[in-house]
């Protein structure tokens, strides 16, 4: 994953990920694929081995990897999570927000056309999972 | 006979394939035989056209008559408003999409 | 009403910059259709017959005049001289170009509105009671939870990708004006035993090709908490829904193939997960908000009289004016149904005319209702002969509001890329048919909904009388439906039979309505005669 878009400072994982099935029946694995359609909550329990989890995008229209990462921040996760698939660049500052932070995208992804991308808004409405500060806060303080 | 219709990418508007270009007018169209998907290929490529399809027509003295309703208002404009059809002039143009 | 601070300008100001960005990638040919078209459809940007066409977004469907000057100046500057107001409180322009597209909503950020989520797979703009801050009959303005709201959906990350469009809707009275169970989440603002505001919670609503009402999930969701009950309902839904077949997709589906008990009991085991990430909006920014909606200085000591010697005038009053909260105060309706017109549509000229009586006549307010029509929400009873004569002038003053002639109608195949048969004729037959007002206020209320396909932007399984139009073999056929309601009493309409041709369905229609006249008891309406007599008195009219 040379040209893999990451934005963690820690080395990039090079364990293949296996299945969650796989994943779940052997205890030496730590890179996981978390297909759309596979309940992301299966992995909570052993979240403290896991370094990698990599969830499959079938179709940029599909939104399931929204919630699939953001389930797992939310549970304490703070390995890397990628997103590997059909990433467009108009996705992926909502994928920043839900807790993704690597991107292996199919097509291949311009660097400044994504950094253009994640500067667009300087604000959001709402809390997420990369800790954001939502704009009614910034209204009151 | 198959026509081969779509929108113009930038504006919208409907347009019809003529054999060597694409027309806002139906009685332009022209019979592209087996060739459609190849020509819709081509233009939708060169972003001359988006959303284009292939239709069949009637042939008849006054040119081309697309034979779905949709595709014959597609080609005049909305029967409730013959003002912003392209035939405003003429008060029975709505009577060939009927 | 509200206005925008900084952020929230910010906000619109950035997402033209995207879509300017976005539309020169596709005329670069840096993006496909595929690629472009679901981001295109977050702008409420769709490729229909003719055009390009643009729904704008009208938050709750409160507009004020400069809003509406606006409006009308982009339907002269980049359309063909009007406007369409839908069944969602949005306007619609139905001949735009692509190129454009971006400098219009460059336009419309400067009058603080967008076109943001008015399309696509995502939380679509929220409706409410057109009424609001103005009814007689309502707990409080639901206007700053629908503001709320809007806020907390707007480009939320999570779900901005979702399984299909998920629609929501706000009220705070008992009589349902906002045809509430008919969304994909409905909000009804309520009062507990102790005094406290809250939400009577209803999911999985939605008409389309597979009609479901939606049900109660929840009696009472503390005010506070009701944008993470509302992120539990999406996230139950974004997980589990079906994603292989577009029209099974909607949120209806997912709680018709769990069932209402286990739909709730995983909504309510993921809102316990919300209620402690802390995403919920807190007391200050409702408080701020709702600063913005507070009411307009109604004054007091006003006269109740209304000068009724205009019989044309006072034919008007009788149908359009409604009682206001405020004595001395009157909510006006504005018919855009005029016999043989288009339901809806509006010209830049009546545009502006509305947007001066609004400034001059109703604190500079105007509301969009789902069954087309305009509202100057707070006129003095003093000022309604004005208002009217101003109105009449300018071909807006017909006196139909809910009677047989007050159509809703989609744009049908005279515009629309989905549609299988055309309703504006239709529904201007039905208008010439009952044009007679004895007639019309004879039989009396009587809602006939109109759609030119299955997904049912006409609200056909809601109407007391509904239409589909539906393709046979290449022709238009219309199929009868009775029953409906999108009120507080709800019901979904019922298919009566084979279909007919465009004047065949027009007789079907007058046959129903005669055999209403032969059997209702004194004061029924069509509805009631109907639900109490039943369906096959109705069938056996039509049918013979």
């Amino acid at each position: 994953m040379a040209d893999a878009l990451r934005f963690r400072n820690d080395d990039p994982i090079e364990e293949p990920a296996v299945s969650l099935d796989a994943f779940l029946d052997q205890d030496g694995a730590s890179a996981v694929r978390i297909e759309a359609g596979d309940d992301p909550r299966r992995l909570i329990p052993h979240l403290a081995r896991v370094k990698l989890v990599e969830i499959g995008i079938p179709r940029f229209r599909d939104g399931r990897c929204f919630t699939s990462a953001r389930i797992l921040r939310e549970a304490g996760y703070e390995g890397e999570i990628r997103a590997e698939g059909d990433v467009l660049v108009d996705l992926v500052a909502f994928m920043r927000r839900c807790g993704f932070d690597s991107f292996a995208p199919q097509a291949g992804l311009n660097r400044a056309d994504v950094d253009a991308a994640l500067s667009r808004y300087a604000n959001v409405y709402q809390h997420a999972a990369d800790g954001a500060v939502p704009i009614w806060k910034l209204r009151h303080g | 006979m198959q026509l081969l219709t779509g929108n113009d990418l930038k504006t919208g508007a409907v347009i019809w394939w003529t054999g060597r270009g694409w027309s806002l007018h139906v009685e332009d169209a022209a019979d592209v035989g087996d060739q459609g998907e190849a020509i819709l290929a081509a233009e939708d490529g060169a972003r001359r056209v988006n959303g284009g399809y292939i239709i069949t027509a009637e042939d008849s003295a006054s040119g081309p008559r697309p034979s779905h309703i949709k595709d014959r208002i597609r080609a005049l404009g909305p029967t409730v408003r013959p003002d912003l059809t392209l035939k405003p002039a003429d008060p029975a143009a709505g009577d060939w999409v009927i | 009403m509200y206005k925008y601070d900084q952020y929230d300008q910010a906000m619109v100001d950035a997402r033209v910059e995207e879509f300017r960005d976005q539309t020169r990638r596709r005329i670069a040919g840096e993006m496909n259709d595929d690629q472009f078209k679901p981001l295109r459809l977050k702008n409420g940007l769709y490729l229909q017959l003719h055009a390009y066409m643009l729904r704008v977004a009208i938050p709750y469907g409160t507009l004020n005049s400069r809003q509406l000057r606006k409006l009308a100046e982009i339907a002269r500057k980049y359309d063909r001289g009007y406007g369409h107001f839908t069944t969602r409180q949005n306007l619609q322009y139905h001949w735009i170009k692509l190129e454009e597209a971006p400098d219009i909503l460059a336009e419309l950020a400067t009058v603080e509105m967008h076109a943001i989520q008015t399309s696509g797979e995502s939380i679509r703009n929220i409706s409410a009671d057109q009424y609001a801050g103005a009814a007689a009959d309502e707990i409080c303005d639901p206007r700053p939870w629908a503001e709320l709201l809007r806020q907390a959906t707007t480009f939320h990350p999570e779900f901005s990708y979702l399984p299909r469009k998920f629609k929501i809707a706000v009220i705070s009275s008992k009589e349902d004006r906002a045809a509430l169970r008919w969304h994909d989440c409905a909000l009804r603002i309520v009062r507990n035993e102790a005094g406290e505001e809250g939400f009577e919670v209803y999911a999985g609503g939605g008409m389309g090709r597979t009609p479901f009402i939606a049900y109660k999930i929840r009696d009472f969701c503390p005010a506070s908490h009701i944008f993470s009950y509302i992120q539990a309902i999406l996230r139950v839904w974004n997980l589990h829904a079906r994603r292989d077949n577009i029209h099974k997709q909607r949120m209806k589906i997912l709680v018709h193939d769990l069932g209402e008990e286990e739909f709730r009991r995983q909504v309510e085991e993921e809102f316990q997960n919300f209620l402690t990430l802390g995403t919920d909006f807190p007391q200050a920014e409702y408080d701020r908000i709702a600063a913005y909606f507070t009411p307009p200085p109604f004054e007091t000591g006003l006269s109740e009289d209304i000068d009724r010697s205009d019989s044309a005038f006072a034919l008007w009053v009788d149908q359009q004016v409604i009682a206001h909260k405020a004595p001395g105060y009157a909510i006006a309706n504005i018919s855009l149904k005029p016999i043989g017109g288009i339901g809806g549509d509006v010209t830049a000229e009546q545009m502006e005319v509305v947007a001066d009586l609004a400034e001059r006549y109703s604190f500079d307010d105007v509301r969009v209702t789902h069954a087309q029509n305009l509202v100057l929400p707070h006129v003095r009873k003093a000022d309604l002969y004005a208002v009217w004569q101003a109105l009449d002038e300018a071909g807006l003053a017909d006196a139909n509001l809910d009677l047989v002639t007050d159509v809703i109608a989609c744009p049908g195949l005279d515009y629309c890329t989905l549609a299988n048969a055309r309703s504006i004729p239709v529904a201007q037959k039905i208008q010439q048919r009952f044009a007679d007002m004895d007639r019309q206020l004879d039989l009396g209320e009587l809602k006939i909904k109109i759609s030119g396909c299955i997904n049912a932007c006409g609200h056909h399984h809601a109407g007391h009388i509904g239409i589909l139009g539906v393709d046979r073999k290449g022709t238009e056929n219309y199929q009868l439906l009775l029953g409906g309601s999108g009120a507080e009493d709800t019901t979904q309409a019922k298919i009566t039979g084979p279909g007919f041709d465009e004047d065949g369905v027009v007789d079907a229609v007058e046959r129903a309505v005669e055999r209403y006249r032969e059997l209702r008891d004194p004061g029924e309406r069509f509805l009631d005669t109907y639900r109490r007599v039943g369906f096959d008195a109705f069938k056996e009219a039509i049918y013979g």
